[in-house]
């Protein structure tokens, strides 16, 4: 059976910047394109050519879970993900302050909190990006893939410094 | 919904703003965009109006798609009557500029009179402020942006900026968006300047609902897979437009020393595999960044390597800048390329234009026309880097004879400079061409004869003429979405069937314009991308109008035929070299000296030119003089125009 401990792995560095993972995510979610309900946002340092995709990390030890004075906020071990219970919620945006990566957002039209739930298990920002700065993998590879892309640098390095030193 | 997006009416010299809806039944005629703005400019301005003057209405906008989830609806186009040309002004740009605006409720703008002191226009979510730019005034196109950001505190307000050639009336001035993203042609930079207005602010957070969004998204999905797919695409997406001049030079299709050469020679250090490199050594292997939701990803991010600008960030260079700073004047060097590039964009200056003029002022230069007592000692020669990078600066801040004259643009200096100097001028209708050279090809130099904005590749070149298609295939895409009865040949060197080509292209451009989509998303490069089969699909998802490919096509004619009487109510002909559509005599006169067997020799024919001038009329319904028949007025339902309904 496939495992459904997958997790939302971001590589910045291969980001464009095109921000078409905010346009999908609001209209999957929402109907609408508005990139302030988007629950994944891309960061930019513009002169210095970096874009940087921000989303939920879905927190072993969530501080949102921790400080939701409501105890709406949930971890879904099926999917690996924390949710907010609407039913509970009463909308004081303490998540929002307390998450360290800004992953909860507000939203002003329909006065709620707001968070990426990984699509139940099909995120359509990772669908939609074609360079793959976005990927769902297994939560075990993570290491792996980092790993590899990291060897990969060193060889490069390394390759250079034998050159150099031949 | 897209249709709730607004227009707004913005008087600089009295402060006043009026915002209205957009009228479904203009939609249907006009849909938004270039399309709607030519209604907009022909409707809001009088004959004769002095471009740079306050009655020149500026009018921004976004297609009716922009920033739904369609594929690339970045773009943003502006439109004025243009203080280059006299005629038709119209830009296009990429970057994040239009969606922002349409998440802030608008779709258009029509900004006129003057201001009294520089300011700048803060639009949020539905509200529209003026405020005092004395601070920003003077600075550069990215300066300025980072400078409203900071200023209203906000990283995620999108500008529409001018630098300081549009502050100095620089006829050629372009509008900048992000770092590189320039509405370049026709001068709206110095249309802004002139009112005293150096950017518009954008921030949206209002929803833009989508009529069918589970069909939009996986409609998009299948539309982008078909975009990606195309290997021109997957180039673009790698070495960026670069590789257009890349395969252009080798074939023989560069204009080099002005218009002496069609190739440059010893080029290898601006070949897009080298800029290429100077992209991975100092950004890293990933450095090709994207446009609103595009995945075509073009724009290769770099830092200068050496010289006086090393380190400095920008983005590009595009295959313009190749030609305006590497093959026109001869200096095919990166360094020189790059630099050129980036003072540009910092300026807020059309790098075609720029780079073309430096390279006519060069050759008027060689031929004793100008000398260095109008220089104030600067060798022009050909060749010399130095004098071209001194050139683009003092262009900006119109320093000396020379500049300040080729500042107001070729015509006008070529006034200034006299004796035959208006000869070695490679322009139509004011503009000077792209770096590209039509001679072997027909149906391309028909296309910049009579693009509306002047010499013009983005208006109706049939770019894929070039790639020798089966005429089977040809007539399955120029037969589409109206039948084509009469030949068309896959030779790009011959003149059957061109005149219909160059139809077919100006009416898909307009397509894409008025959309808000990009044209490396449609028929442009690539022979499979979208057009107007693929696009009632889009428009329906996410609009809810439903259109047929038949009237897509009939409004895109429509809103050509609106640019077209614009330009013949403020004195466009068929023949006049200054107003007219038609080229300098050195495309009839000069054979191509070098290139491939297909090119070398080649000039155009110019009975055979006028005889597919003749049929481009015919297919748009103008008579022998380029106006339009009665009959085709009341076909496109223009023959009320002026009608002031927006």
């Amino acid at each position: 059976m496939e495992t459904k401990d997958k997790v939302l792995m971001t590589s910045p560095e291969k980001c464009t910047g095109c921000r078409l993972c905010e346009l999908v995510c609001a209209v999957k979610h929402h109907g609408a394109s508005n990139p302030s309900r988007s629950r994944i946002r891309v960061m930019k340092w513009e002169m210095d050519g970096v874009y940087i995709p921000m989303a939920c990390q879905q927190c072993q030890d969530a501080p949102c879970m921790g400080v939701c004075p409501a105890n709406a906020i949930f971890r879904n071990d099926e999917l690996n993900k924390i949710e907010v219970d609407y039913d509970k919620c009463i909308g004081c945006r303490s998540c929002v302050a307390v998450c360290p990566f800004g992953a909860m957002g507000f939203n002003s039209i329909d006065r709620q909190v707001f968070k990426c739930d990984l699509c139940d298990g099909e995120p359509q920002c990772v669908r939609f990006c074609e360079v793959q700065a976005l990927e769902y993998v297994d939560a075990d590879d993570v290491a792996v893939l980092k790993k590899q892309t990291a060897a990969k640098k060193l060889h490069a390095t390394s390759h250079k410094v034998a050159l150099k030193s031949a | 919904m897209a249709l709730d997006r607004k227009i707004a009416y913005i008087n600089l010299t009295t402060g006043d703003v009026t915002v209205k809806p957009i009228p479904l039944d203009i939609r249907k005629k006009f849909i938004g965009g270039r399309g709607l703005d030519a209604y907009l400019l022909l409707n809001h301005s009088k004959k004769g109006c002095d471009p740079l003057g306050p009655a020149n209405p500026l009018i921004v906008s976004g297609g009716i798609l922009t920033a739904t989830c369609a594929s690339a609806t970045a773009r943003t186009h502006i439109m004025a009557k243009s203080p280059l040309t006299g005629l038709l002004g119209s830009a296009n740009m990429g970057g994040f500029f239009a969606p922002e605006m349409a998440w802030a409720g608008f779709h258009h703008l029509v900004i006129k009179g003057k201001a009294k002191k520089p300011v700048y226009l803060f639009i949020k979510n539905g509200s529209i402020e003026i405020r005092d730019a004395g601070n920003i005034w003077g600075k550069t196109t990215t300066d300025t942006q980072w400078a409203i950001q900071e200023e209203l505190n906000d990283k995620e307000i999108k500008s529409l900026v001018i630098g300081p050639a549009g502050e100095n009336l620089v006829t050629f001035a372009n509008v900048m968006t992000g770092i590189k993203n320039a509405g370049g042609r026709t001068g709206m930079g110095a249309v802004m300047g002139s009112k005293n207005l150096k950017a518009i602010a954008c921030r949206g957070t209002m929803d833009i609902k989508i009529a069918h969004p589970v069909e939009a998204l996986e409609y998009n999905k299948r539309f982008i897979d078909q975009i990606t797919s195309a290997k021109v695409n997957k180039t673009q997406g790698t070495l960026g437009t670069p590789m257009i001049w890349g395969a252009t030079n080798s074939w023989g299709g560069v204009r080099t020393r002005n218009f002496q050469y069609n190739q440059c020679e010893y080029a290898d250090d601006i070949e897009p595999e080298n800029l290429d490199e100077i992209c991975n050594d100092t950004i890293g292997p990933y450095h090709m960044a994207g446009c609103f939701g595009c995945q075509v990803h073009c724009r290769a991010q770099y830092r200068i390597p050496s010289g006086p600008f090393a380190g400095r960030y920008d983005e590009g260079p595009e295959y313009t800048s190749q030609g305006a700073f590497g093959g026109e004047p001869d200096t095919p060097r990166a360094e020189t390329v790059l630099a050129g590039n980036h003072l540009v964009d910092q300026y807020g200056m059309d790098n075609l234009e720029v780079g073309s003029l430096i390279s006519w002022a060069m050759e008027l230069y060689e031929e004793g026309i100008i000398t260095n007592k109008d220089t104030d000692g600067l060798d022009l020669n050909f060749g010399n880097d130095e004098a071209l990078l001194e050139m683009v600066e003092r262009i900006c801040y119109r320093k000396g004879k020379v500049a300040n004259a080729l500042a107001d643009g070729g015509i006008p200096a070529s006034k200034i400079f006299g004796k035959n100097s208006f000869d070695y001028l490679i322009q139509v209708k004011g503009m000077s061409n792209l770096h590209s050279d039509e001679r072997a090809t027909p149906g391309l130099a028909l296309n910049i004869a009579t693009a509306s904005r002047g010499s013009d590749h983005l208006r109706s070149r049939p770019a894929i003429d070039l790639y020798h298609l089966p005429e089977k295939v040809l007539h399955k895409i120029y037969g589409n979405p109206v039948s084509y009865k009469g030949k068309l040949s896959s030779e790009h060197t011959e003149y059957v069937g061109k005149a219909w080509q160059v139809f077919w292209q100006e009416n898909c451009y307009m397509g894409v314009d008025c959309l808000g989509i990009c044209k490396y998303h449609t028929t442009f490069l690539g022979a499979t991308l979208p057009n107007f089969e693929d696009w009632p699909k889009v428009l329906y998802y996410n609009t809810g109008i439903e259109f047929t490919p038949e009237e897509l096509w009939d409004i895109a004619e429509r809103c050509n035929m609106i640019e077209r009487l614009f330009n013949l109510r403020e004195g466009l002909t068929r023949d006049d070299l200054e107003k007219g559509d038609m080229l300098n005599h050195r495309y009839f006169d000069e054979p191509c000296r070098r290139g491939a067997p297909d090119v070398v020799g080649m000039k155009i024919d110019k009975k055979k030119f006028i005889k597919m001038i003749d049929e481009f009329y015919e297919h748009k319904g103008l008579d022998k003089k380029g106006h339009p028949k009665p009959e085709t007025l009341k076909r496109l339902k223009l023959e009320n125009e002026p009608s002031h309904l927006l």
